[in-house]
């Protein structure tokens, strides 16, 4: 009984790793075969060396060092100030009581349910009438206040003890310098933890820079990616290329920080 | 913009638990100000203004007020009611199969598997940081009707060739699988979370009862997993009515609009043929559905607390 329980769970695990990585292996081969082989049968599943020809392709089709750079620049610079941005709220929230503070952290939680969708369109106009529309602001700003990040920061927060505040007030520490040289530090893994979570939802944006990019040398990876994808004659290796290019720097950094992440994730579910 | 927070500038600070009020000041309004006000211009400020925009039309390149003329168009287009109804099959199908997926999987790396518990949760966890645009362009290719993958496979089981992304049917399909393969692994770690901070002397006292795994999974498990569920689930209702970039680049909606998502919908109205008047009014009954969802959810599951 014992066996079969052991042996079932096994087989659970071999079903589940196949699907979820099956389809990363299969981008990786199709990125070092030419879109012929691809589209054999039976599939080539080996690794081919058409590498550098697809690689030729794509720059050729597409700039895709520019996309890359679009990406980074607009990740980092919104990573940092979302980050500084919903920790300064999160702490504030976890760790004072002000007037109208519970009303103020009820709007964010609602709008939490509000389809982004909806809020695209007054955004689309607001940027068009400022004349920033299909630049790195027009990317950055509108989710900078990013709700999800406030409440995660928050939940994290609570959990610096009364007593070292009650301790540093009374040795004469003002509420700024404790708030960035006693809390900030202490907090770092959490704020590292929402930081990887806004660095991927910004990495993957997609939607908001489709409706707010005009220009070609705007293009963020997902866009060129979707581009691509939309082209008459695919050609697939240059696609799985591409796809490749996208996840890769996303893959390096999560296998690094994954147990931060997955904490970040896991403390907007469970409370205390 | 105005902010409230800072208007309660000259009324004297309530006192925090302990600490000497004086001290405190206007340092929390300080912290929140930046985030009060980027959120109140581009998130307040736009969620009341597509609402009034729902009310009117463009008239050449005027809004000009319109009562309920979107409203009363909505209810009459066959289009939007597919579209809302290929957004509840996915729901209703999606949202039950990566749920239970989630939980057995949590559940097995949580119980059983001790070893490689950290590198299983991190290949699990793959999917989810994947842009969404990537996961559907690696399907574009496994799920192609004549040299994808998946039919090679089917095909050598004897199966024959399923025509995934052509059929509206097999479309739809295709479009909650590929959801499936994305989320289950966030949800999984969601779970697991919730697993975590299950007392073990409830499974103890279980054990001594002399109850078996099942028993235990059912009557301990999955009552005390019951708000972490919740939240799983309302969280991926709210993300099935905002599916778009699957949708877009996998089957850009067809065939014959099999796969046209409310928010897809949406889309098309607002930027294809910029009528912004009637794309906020779909992302108003989207807003109002969702509120709806999540109540009757809470209502459902959070009858305790």
């Amino acid at each position: 009984m014992k066996l079969v329980g052991k042996l079932l769970k096994y087989i659970v695990i071999a079903i589940g790793l196949f699907i979820t990585l099956g389809p990363f292996y299969w981008m990786v081969v199709g990125a070092t075969n030419s879109s012929g082989s691809l589209l054999s049968v039976p599939p080539n599943l080996i690794p081919g060396n058409q590498l550098l020809v697809n690689f030729r392709n794509l720059v050729d089709n597409i700039d895709i060092f520019q996309a890359l750079w679009n990406s980074t620049i607009i990740t980092v610079t919104f990573t940092l100030v979302a980050g500084l941005i919903s920790a300064a709220a999160g702490y504030a929230f976890a760790k004072y009581k002000f007037k109208g503070r519970d009303p103020l952290f009820a709007m964010l939680l609602v709008s939490m349910m509000i389809p982004y969708q909806a809020l695209i369109i007054p955004q689309f106009e607001l940027f068009a009438n400022f004349g920033i529309l299909n630049s790195y602001s027009a990317i950055i700003l509108p989710q900078l206040a990013y709700p999800f990040a406030i409440f995660l920061m928050r939940q994290s927060m609570k959990s610096i003890p009364n007593s070292i505040m009650e301790s540093a007030r009374i040795d004469g520490c003002g509420e700024y310098r404790m708030f960035f040289q006693i809390s900030l530090p202490m907090m770092l893994p959490a704020i590292g933890a929402v930081s990887i979570f806004l660095f991927t939802h910004q990495w993957n944006n997609f939607l908001w820079p489709l409706v707010a990019i005009v220009t070609e040398d705007m293009y963020t990876l997902p866009i060129v990616l979707s581009i691509l994808g939309g082209q008459d004659n695919l050609d697939y290796g240059q696609l799985m290329l591409a796809a490749t290019i996208s996840v890769l720097p996303i893959f390096i950094m999560f296998l690094f920080l994954q147990r931060y992440f997955i904490a970040g994730i896991a403390s907007g579910a469970v409370k205390e | 913009m105005s902010n409230p927070a800072l208007q309660e500038k000259t009324k004297p600070f309530k006192k925090g638990r302990k600490g000497p009020k004086s001290q405190v000041g206007m340092a929390p309004y300080v912290f929140i100000a930046p985030a009060i006000i980027l959120f109140l211009l581009f998130t307040g400020y736009p969620i009341v203004y597509s609402l009034v925009l729902s009310f009117t039309t463009n008239e050449a390149g005027v809004n000009v007020f319109a009562a309920f003329e979107n409203y009363l168009r909505l209810f009459q287009d066959s289009l939007f009611y597919e579209a809302l109804f290929n957004t509840f099959i996915i729901l209703i199908v999606q949202v039950p199969i990566m749920t239970m997926m989630a939980v057995i999987l949590a559940n097995v790396l949580h119980s059983g598997i001790h070893r490689f518990k950290g590198v299983l949760r991190v290949a699990f966890f793959t999917p989810t940081v994947t842009s969404l645009v990537a996961a559907a362009i690696i399907f574009l290719l496994i799920l192609n009707q004549d040299f994808g993958i998946m039919n090679y496979m089917l095909t050598s089981f004897g199966i024959e060739r399923i025509p995934w992304l052509n059929d509206p049917f097999w479309a739809k399909v295709s479009l909650i699988m590929v959801t499936i393969w994305r989320w289950t692994g966030y949800n999984m770690i969601i779970i697991l979370a919730g697993l975590q901070v299950i007392p073990k002397d409830l499974y103890e006292a279980a054990s001594i009862d002399g109850a078996g795994p099942l028993k235990k999974f059912f009557s301990i498990t999955l009552p005390q997993l019951k708000p972490v569920l919740l939240f799983a689930v309302v969280m991926s209702t709210i993300g099935t009515f905002q599916l778009f970039d699957e949708a877009f680049n996998l089957t850009g909606g067809g065939p014959i609009n099999a796969t046209t998502t409310v928010t897809l919908y949406l889309y098309e109205n607002g930027f294809e043929y910029f009528d912004f008047g009637y794309a906020s009014a779909i992302a108003y009954v989207v807003v109002v559905i969702i509120a709806i969802l999540s109540f009757i959810q809470f209502k459902v599951a959070g009858d305790r607390e």
